[in-house]
C-alpha cells in the first residue's frame, strides 16, 4: 500500500475528500519551496503536486506557462526541485507533475529512482498516455513510484479502462477539454465522466483543471474523491508569497479549500 | 496503400508515436481512421488529384539548370515547387487536409506557421472551402514576415500572434496544440509539417509525396535516368520527406537533407537537430531535437523562418539512423551566397529555406558529372524585405 492509498483510506474513515494542490517547482524561487510545501501541509493539503517546469508545456494555460517560464528563467533544474522536496521533509504524499521529455532525458529509470529518493510517492507526465508508457511504468514500479494517468471527457470507455489499468494511487480526471487554468464554472457533465470512471475502477478519482474556489471544490467532491487546485495556488504564490511574508494568505486559502472537502 | 513504416502506432523505427494529453487521443484516433479511409477511397483520390491539377497547378516541371551545371561540373535539375499556387509546396498538404476536414464535418481550422507559407496555404484552402481559419504565428515571425500576415488576413484568416517563449514557430505550435485540446470537438488542426503525433507525420508525407512521385517519373521520362543525388532542405521536413519518399527504394539515389546551420554549429546558434541534436519528445512525437542536459528545448537561430525550428519529423530521424539519408548543416552565410548565385545563374529566386539545399551543391564534394535533383520547395518573394536588408547589391 502506497502513501497515496493510505491517505485516501484515512480520508474515507473521516468522511472527507482529498484536497490536492499544485505548486511549480522553482516559482517562487526554489529556496522557498520547502517552506511552501510545509505551509501547504499545515493548512490541510492532502496531496501536493510539484510541477517540473518544461519549456513547451502544451497542456498548460497562461498561469502555469508563465510560472514555468519564470522558474526556467531562474535556472531551476529537475534535481534542484528533487533536493528541495527532500529538504521539506513533509509527510503528505508528493506527486511530481511534468512532461515526458524531462523524464526521458534523464532516462525513465534514473528519473524514477531520483524522484523516489526525494521522498515523492508518485508522478504524472501530462503528455504520456498508457499507450506509450510501458517503459515508464516499469521504471516507476521498480522505484515504488505511483503512476497517475489522466482521463478526459473525450476518453472512450476503452480508453478509461486503459488509463485505470495503468494508474496507481489515483486517477486524474480532467474536468473539461482544454488546458490548465482557473475557470468561472466547472462543466456540469463532469459528473457523467466521473460516473463512467467509477464504473470501471475502484481507484480514487480526483478532478482537476478549472477548479479554484471552495464552491467548486465542494461541487466536485460531491461526486469525486478529491479536487485538484493548481493555477489558483500558483497565482496566489506569485502575488502574495513574498519570501514567506504572505504565507498566511496561502494558509487561509488552503484551509478554506480543505474545509470544502469535509461537507 | 500506405507503405510501411510507420507501424500501426505511428512508429518509424523508434521514432514517432503519440505524446499528447489524453484529451487529444480520441481525436487522433478519429483522424487516423478518417485519413486511412479517405486515402483508400477512389473518390477522395480523384478529388485530391483534381485539386493538385486545377488548384495547386500540378504537375510542377523539372527544369534543367544549364549554367548552374556548368559552374559546378554537375548535371543539375530543379523540381519546381516554387511554381505551386501560393508559392510553395505547402498547399499540397493544406488542400489535402482541408478536404479531409470537410469529409470529417469539421468547420473550424487552426494552423501554426513560421515563415507564413503554411499559414497562407491553409488560409487559401479555407477560403476555397468556406472554413473558419485561425493561424497561430510567433510574434517575432509576425514582425519579420509582415507580407504573409497581410496575405492571410486578406484571405479571411484570423492571425493570432504568440508572444510566449521564443516567439517563433515552436511556441506558435504549442499555442495551436492548446487551442486544439480546447476546441477538439469542432476543430481540425492542419499541421504544416511532417511532425506532431501520429497520424500527422505519415499523413503529411502522403499529401506531399506527389513531389517525389512526379519528379521520379519526370526524371525517367526527360533525362531518362534517376538522379544520383536528391537534395532538399529540412526544417520540420515536409518538402524533403515528400520529395525523398519515391526514391527510398532506389538505393542508388543518395538522399541529402540540408539543415539550418545558422551562425555555425560551433556557436550553438542554429536549427540543426539531426546534425547536432539528440532524440527526445517535442510536439507529440519522439524525434531528434535541440535540447539541454535537463531536457529543456533550446532556442534556435536561422536566417530562414521556415527552418527556425528545434525539432524535425520522426521519419527523418529514422532515415538518418538507418543511413538511408544523410543530413548536413548549411550556415546562414552559405545559404545567402546560394540565394544570390542561383538567382544570377538561373534566373530563379529561391526562398531562403531552399537556398540551404542549393548551397550543398557547392559545399559537398559531389562526384563530377553526377546527376543531381534539387527540390526548390518555394519561391523567394516572401524574403525580399529581409534580403534587401542583408545583402548589398
Amino acid at each position: 500500500m502506497s502513501r497515496i492509498d493510505e491517505t485516501f483510506e484515512a480520508l474515507r474513515k473521516r468522511s472527507e475528500k482529498a484536497l490536492v494542490v499544485f505548486v511549480t517547482g522553482g516559482d517562487p524561487p526554489i529556496e522557498q519551496l520547502p517552506a511552501i510545501l510545509q505551509t501547504l501541509e499545515a493548512a490541510g493539503a492532502d496531496i501536493i503536486e510539484v510541477g517540473l517546469p518544461f519549456s513547451d508545456p502544451i497542456a498548460d494555460g497562461p498561469t502555469i506557462q508563465a510560472s514555468s517560464q519564470r522558474a526556467l528563467d531562474r535556472g531551476v533544474r529537475t534535481q534542484d526541485i528533487f533536493d528541495a522536496v527532500k529538504a521539506a521533509d513533509i509527510s503528505v504524499p508528493i506527486v511530481y507533475m511534468g512532461y515526458t521529455n524531462t523524464a526521458m532525458r534523464h532516462g525513465f529509470r534514473d528519473f524514477a529512482q531520483r524522484a523516489a529518493a526525494s521522498g515523492a510517492t508518485g508522478a504524472l507526465l501530462s503528455d504520456l498516455t498508457p499507450d506509450e508508457a510501458t517503459e515508464w511504468r516499469d521504471a516507476a514500479k521498480l522505484a515504488n513510484l505511483d503512476t497517475v494517468f489522466l482521463v478526459a471527457p473525450t476518453s472512450t470507455d476503452d480508453r478509461i479502462k486503459l488509463a485505470c489499468d495503468a494508474a496507481s494511487g489515483f486517477v486524474y480526471c480532467v474536468s473539461r477539454t482544454g488546458v490548465t487554468g482557473a475557470a468561472n464554472a466547472v462543466p456540469q457533465d463532469v459528473s457523467r465522466t466521473i460516473d463512467r470512471v467509477k464504473s470501471i475502477t475502484a481507484l480514487p478519482v480526483c478532478v482537476g483543471f478549472g477548479i479554484s474556489t471552495p464552491e467548486q471544490v465542494r461541487m466536485v467532491c460531491s461526486v469525486a474523491d478529491g479536487a485538484v487546485v493548481g493555477s489558483h495556488i500558483v497565482s496566489l504564490l506569485d502575488q502574495y508569497w513574498n519570501d514567506g511574508a504572505g504565507s498566511n494568505v496561502l494558509r487561509e486559502e488552503v484551509e478554506a479549500l480543505k474545509a470544502a472537502t469535509r461537507s | 496503400m500506405i507503405q510501411l513504416p510507420p507501424d500501426a502506432r505511428g512508429r518509424f523505427g523508434d521514432y514517432g508515436g503519440r505524446f499528447v494529453p489524453e484529451t487529444l487521443i480520441p481525436a487522433l484516433d478519429e483522424l487516423a481512421r478518417s485519413f486511412e479511409a479517405a486515402w483508400a477511397d477512389p473518390a477522395f483520390q480523384e478529388e485530391l488529384a483534381w485539386h493538385y491539377k486545377h488548384t495547386v497547378g500540378r504537375p510542377t516541371p523539372i527544369t534543367p539548370a544549364k549554367r548552374l551545371s556548368q559552374e559546378f561540373g554537375l548535371d543539375v535539375y530543379i523540381k519546381r515547387e516554387d511554381l505551386c499556387h501560393t508559392g510553395a509546396h505547402k498547399l499540397n498538404n493544406a488542400i489535402g487536409q482541408a478536404l479531409l476536414a470537410v469529409r470529417m464535418g469539421k468547420k473550424r481550422i487552426i494552423a501554426e506557421t513560421g515563415a507564413g507559407q503554411h499559414g497562407v496555404a491553409t488560409a487559401t484552402a479555407c477560403a476555397m472551402f468556406g472554413l473558419q481559419c485561425v493561424v497561430y504565428m510567433g510574434s517575432e515571425d509576425v514582425e519579420r514576415q509582415k507580407i504573409n500576415v497581410f496575405r492571410m488576413r486578406l484571405l479571411g484568416a484570423e492571425v493570432i500572434p504568440v508572444s510566449s517563449g521564443t516567439k517563433t514557430l515552436k511556441d506558435a505550435t504549442n499555442e495551436a496544440m492548446r487551442d486544439w485540446v480546447t476546441n477538439v470537438q469542432d476543430t481540425h488542426y492542419i499541421v504544416g509539417s511532417c511532425v506532431g503525433p501520429h497520424p500527422y507525420p505519415v499523413m503529411v508525407r502522403q499529401f506531399q509525396r506527389v513531389i517525389g512521385d512526379e519528379a521520379r517519373a519526370q526524371m525517367l521520362e526527360g533525362p531518362g535516368q534517376l538522379p544520383d543525388v536528391a537534395i532538399a532542405c529540412v526544417g520540420g521536413g515536409s518538402n524533403a520527406i515528400g520529395f525523398f519518399h519515391a526514391f527510398i527504394p532506389d538505393t542508388s539515389v543518395r538522399l541529402i537533407g540540408a539543415e539550418a546551420g545558422g551562425h555555425g554549429l560551433e556557436t550553438g546558434e542554429h536549427a540543426a537537430p539531426l546534425t547536432a541534436g539528440s532524440p527526445g519528445v517535442l510536439h507529440g512525437s519522439f524525434s531528434y531535437l535541440m535540447q539541454d542536459e535537463d531536457g529543456q528545448v533550446v532556442g534556435t537561430h536561422s536566417v530562414s523562418a521556415g527552418l527556425d525550428y528545434p525539432g524535425v519529423g520522426p521519419e527523418h530521424s529514422f532515415l538518418k539512423d538507418t543511413g538511408r539519408a544523410e543530413y548536413h548543416a548549411v550556415t546562414d552565410q552559405e545559404a545567402l551566397d546560394a540565394f544570390v548565385w542561383l538567382s544570377r545563374l538561373e534566373g530563379i529566386i529561391p526562398a531562403f529555406e531552399c537556398a540551404h539545399a542549393f548551397a550543398l551543391l557547392k559545399k559537398l564534394d559531389l562526384p563530377r558529372a553526377s546527376t543531381v535533383l534539387v527540390n526548390l520547395s518555394g519561391r523567394g518573394d516572401k524574403d525580399m524585405e529581409s534580403a534587401s536588408k542583408l545583402l548589398e547589391l
